[in-house]
């Protein structure tokens, strides 16, 4: 049984201007020790989907629905309060966008990472703190005890950035949700991090669900592709097919328009228009106004996904 | 006035000190915090220069001194041949409708409280270009120029995308026909299938319009797709400088090589485990010079490409 089950999961936020709808009836699994990318631009309903797998979204007035969501046996959307903290942290964890907000600025670091690790697992202070330390250690902190008496505004945006890991990882979770951990990142601290996080998954046998936009972190972390656009699930393939067979007019699109491919100053293959607006989509498939294959019934039906090989799906009529 | 081939920008040994608190309490201590030492750089006429380098190294503290935004502290500055480095307010204002610039924010850039049209044309209001008529006209020539059509004129920029609000900013840089547009990582906050629109869209008006670019950014690929040549800055002082290819195929300071060991490589069969230069070792070669020290020389390695001699 996978570890991760989510069925037709549907997420809005009711506004002023109307209803947004951030995720339209996606379906995702993430097996044991597997590491899933999940690549869109912003809006794409990617972070989420991920919120709302651990049930991290304000309700109300985020609505949830779907007809399954299922974390480590546990039923997420039918779970009570207790079970949920339960999961959070020991089941799954998440490693967020902006470490200097992700943190509290008015706690030092080992505060935090000790509330956490007190929080789920019966420690007594002193022990919870030489597991903070060397937890910080692990993430290739050089001087673990320092750290934990700093304050988040003394640290660099790398080293925050391994402080969370660390307390991500404080309570050995199965699964962990990293929401574009590199973007706030300069380019070397980028790869240094997700080098970090791709040797913490094969240590500690955890499962990888990494969310960003650059195609490049998903060639360099992950095993599987799942590529989203507009709340919807485009493709879904191994990451070899995606780099060397996309399916889907979205994601050669995405591929085609990567600057720096082939050396020398150059126009690029662009992608006309804008992505779609969450609180009036369009209809049919999402992508339709800005393809260039798109035909009149793109506008009005959204594509059922079509199994292409062996764990490789696309939602598009043209591959009907 | 000036000979047709002095560059359209030239910078000459500029620097900027910043005062920075060092210790804290009732009776702070002052220390000077060098954030750019002795930059000297060259943008020819017609072409784009790539400044990169991780935060906090300085590069856009350069382009906002290129443009006397920011007052260096020592230096020279030189647009299309002429020092503008001590020029007062009223000297400084013929130049500044050479010189534009495009930041990478683009929601703050721009005036909410100002429709399109008005934003475009505010500049030709300021250096008094034109009738208000023929203001507006060629404001709404310039927003079809980039690809926004004349039917936004009257919209506020809260009504645009991410993208759609940096063409504007282009736009608004572009209507006075400058030499120099210093460009402060305009796509760094653009959506990955906008940010190839937003480089052709450069790369264009460049070839059409005789312009030279400053491109600060930290993204190599935009970078290799977009520039002539490419300065590599690192704590406050550039350390290689060649063509762009050069850089990507003959880098030579271990801080270039770093950033382009970075860069993700498109293919999953390629994944391979790095070795990371340590940040020490990095910082040993190339230390951050504090005070009047003496800056470390540029090795020539060929008529077009230097490197900084390392320690």
């Amino acid at each position: 049984m996978p570890l991760l089950q989510i069925e037709n999961l549907n997420v809005s936020f009711p506004q002023h201007e109307g209803v947004v709808q951030a995720v339209r009836g996606i379906c995702l699994s993430v097996e044991q020790g597997e590491s899933v990318g999940i690549v869109g631009e912003s809006g794409s309903g990617k972070s989420v989907t991920c919120m709302a797998a651990l049930r991290l979204l304000r309700e109300p007035p985020a609505q949830i629905t779907a007809d399954r969501l299922d974390l480590g046996g546990v039923d997420m959307l039918r779970a009570n309060r207790r079970s949920l903290a339960a999961a959070r942290g020991k089941l799954a964890a998440m490693v967020f966008q902006d470490p200097m907000t992700a943190f509290d600025p008015v706690f030092n670091i080992g505060h935090q990472i000790i509330e956490t690790i007190q929080a789920h697992r019966p420690l007594s202070k002193a022990d919870a703190r030489r597991e903070a330390a060397s937890l910080l250690a692990r993430v290739e902190i050089t001087a673990p005890e320092a750290i934990l008496n700093s304050y988040p505004h003394q640290l660099s945006g790398g080293m925050l950035q391994r402080a969370m890991i660390a307390m991500a990882l404080s309570c050995r979770p199965q699964l962990l949700f990293a929401d574009e951990p590199t973007t706030a990142l300069d380019v070397t601290i980028q790869a240094q991090i997700l080098q970090l996080i791709k040797a913490l998954q094969a240590e500690f046998g955890m499962a990888l669900v990494m969310v960003t936009h650059d195609l490049g972190v998903v060639a360099e972390t992950v095993d599987r592709v799942v590529v989203m656009y507009g709340g919807k699930v485009m493709e879904t393939a191994a990451v070899e097919q995606i780099f060397d067979a996309p399916a889907h007019p979205y994601t050669q699109a995405l591929m085609a328009s990567m600057p720096g491919r082939t050396p020398g100053k150059q126009r690029l293959v662009e992608i006309p228009g804008a992505s779609p607006n969450p609180a009036t989509p369009p209809g049919g498939c999402p992508f339709h106004p800005r393809c260039s294959v798109a035909m009149p019934r793109c506008a009005t039906e959204m594509p059922p996904e079509t199994a292409l090989g062996r764990s490789h799906t696309a939602a598009c009529w043209r591959l009907q | 006035m000036t000979a047709p081939q002095s560059p359209a920008l030239e910078l000459r040994n500029l620097s900027k000190t910043y005062r920075r608190r060092e210790s804290g309490g009732f009776f702070p201590r002052y220390g000077d915090h060098l954030a750019v030492k002795s930059v000297s750089l060259t943008l020819p006429q017609n072409a784009i220069l790539g400044l990169v380098g991780e935060s906090g190294s300085g590069k856009t503290t350069t382009g906002m001194m290129a443009l006397r935004l920011v007052e260096p502290s020592a230096g020279q500055i030189f647009v299309d041949g002429t020092d503008i480095t001590h020029l007062d307010h009223a000297g400084l204002k013929p130049f500044r409708r050479k010189m534009q610039v495009v930041f990478q924010d683009s929601y703050s850039a721009l005036d909410p409280m100002m429709t399109l049209a008005q934003i475009v044309a505010e500049p030709l209001h300021i250096h008094r270009l034109g009738s208000a008529a023929e203001q507006t006209e060629q404001a709404l020539a310039m927003l079809d120029r980039v690809g926004l059509g004349r039917s936004y004129a009257s919209r506020y920029p809260h009504e645009l995308s991410g993208g759609q609000r940096q063409r504007v900013a282009i736009a608004r840089a572009l209507i006075l026909r400058p030499q120099v547009l210093v460009a402060d990582e305009p796509t760094s906050a653009l959506d990955v299938s906008v940010k190839a629109q937003i480089i052709n869209l450069l790369l264009d008006l460049q070839a059409e319009m005789g312009l030279s670019i400053l491109f600060i950014s930290h993204d190599l690929s935009v970078v290799r797709s977009l520039t002539d040549r490419v300065a590599v800055m690192f704590n406050g002082r550039i350390v290689e400088q060649a063509a762009t290819e050069t850089i990507f195929t003959d880098a030579r300071h271990p801080y270039t090589q770093s950033l382009l060991d970075a860069i993700p490589v498109l293919n999953p069969r390629l994944r391979r485990a790095r070795s990371f230069q340590s940040r020490d070792a990095l910082e040993a070669t190339t230390p951050r010079i504090a005070g009047a020290g003496p800056t470390p020389a540029l090795f020539a390695l060929s008529p077009d490409h230097q490197v900084e001699a390392m320690a």
